[in-house]
């Protein structure tokens, strides 16, 4: 049970955030999770509201150092220091590499993997002070094996699972794990943006003959999250229907 | 002893876990008093909080006594 840690999602208005967020918050959790916009985080509220769950929806820009400050500040003084940090929040922006634009490489660096560097380490002086956290950073399948017309994606995904072995050691006498999930195919909005075709060719990869639900990948996050994950820090959880076997 | 060197004698005996009499002016916080990288890092990170001040990076560096953190914040502040 989580009850009464503070746990800070980012990117939970829909998809897999928000199963993070939902199943965190049914093991006790109070629950912040962020949108980019006013009315996502309203729908954070709404949807935390009707399962009876402690916490809120907060608008924020992860690329945005100062907005990250304000919020967290603001989170603290209102619900209490996270000691549960979800770095999810991700975007897409597929191209071959032979025809990708700066924007396009700019932008998912920035938001896919510069905010995980700069949420984590806004929340690491509160975990320190609270004597222990975890940080659950969420990559993806394709940060581990490859995808063509995502290098910009896969690049973002393989720095997170980087910068989570390294984070892992520097605070691990400290009682704080770091750990990432890599989930494969997961049906979500942005799965759903890809031709049936290639989710019917995807789903043939698979041992498990699925595509994952956003809820497989909070099971992970919430077992990391609790006393399961106690001794767990610096790896990466495949979670992915057995497309890739590491 | 300054008032000011009571306040961070205090913070270094609860971030560094040691004794009081152990913090002397001129004992080295890593190498008399154990602390790690990330324990000198934690100790500028509560001086600052302590002084409402900011540490850059090459002064905190040179901070790993009593003396030098009083000297510090009593010329910063």
């Amino acid at each position: 049970m989580l009850t009464g840690k503070v746990a800070f999602v980012t990117g939970a208005s829909r998809g897999i955030g928000k199963a993070i967020a939902l199943d965190l918050a049914a093991q006790g959790a109070i629950v912040i999770g962020t949108a980019t916009s006013e009315s996502g985080a309203q729908s954070i509220s709404d949807y935390l509201a009707e399962a009876g769950a402690q916490g809120a929806g907060r608008c924020l820009n992860v690329t945005d150092a100062e907005m990250i400050a304000e919020v967290l500040d603001e989170v603290a003084k209102t619900f209490g220091v996270p000691t549960i940090l979800v770095n999810n929040a991700g975007i897409t922006r597929d191209n071959l590499l032979m025809r990708m634009k700066d924007s396009e490489w700019d932008d998912i660096i920035q938001t896919n993997l510069n905010s995980v560097y700069r949420m984590s380490k806004a929340c690491l002086r509160g975990m320190m002070k609270a004597k222990g956290g975890r940080i659950i950073n969420i990559a993806s399948v394709v940060g581990v094996m490859g995808n063509a017309g995502q290098t910009n994606y896969a690049a973002a995904k393989a720095g997170i699972i980087g910068f989570s072995k390294s984070l892992a050691r520097e605070v691990g006498a400290r009682n704080i794990t770091v750990n990432t999930i890599a989930p494969g195919f997961i049906d979500t909005d942005m799965t759903r943006a890809l031709p049936q075709e290639q989710r019917d060719a995807l789903t043939q990869q698979i041992p498990l003959s699925r595509l994952g639900e956003p809820e497989d990948i909070a099971k992970a996050v919430t077992f990391l999250a609790g006393d399961g994950g106690a001794y767990i820090t610096g790896q990466t959880l495949n979670v992915n229907g057995g497309m890739y076997m590491v | 002893m300054s008032g000011i060197e009571e306040r961070v004698k205090k913070i270094v005996v609860e971030q560094l876990g040691v004794e009081e009499d152990q913090v002397t002016p001129d004992a080295s916080f890593v190498d008399d008093l154990g602390a790690d990288s990330l324990d000198t890092v934690e100790l500028v990170m509560a001086l600052e909080e302590e002084f409402d001040c900011e540490i850059p990076d090459e002064e905190a560096e040179k901070i790993s006594t009593l003396a030098q953190a009083t000297a510090y914040v009593e010329a910063n502040l």
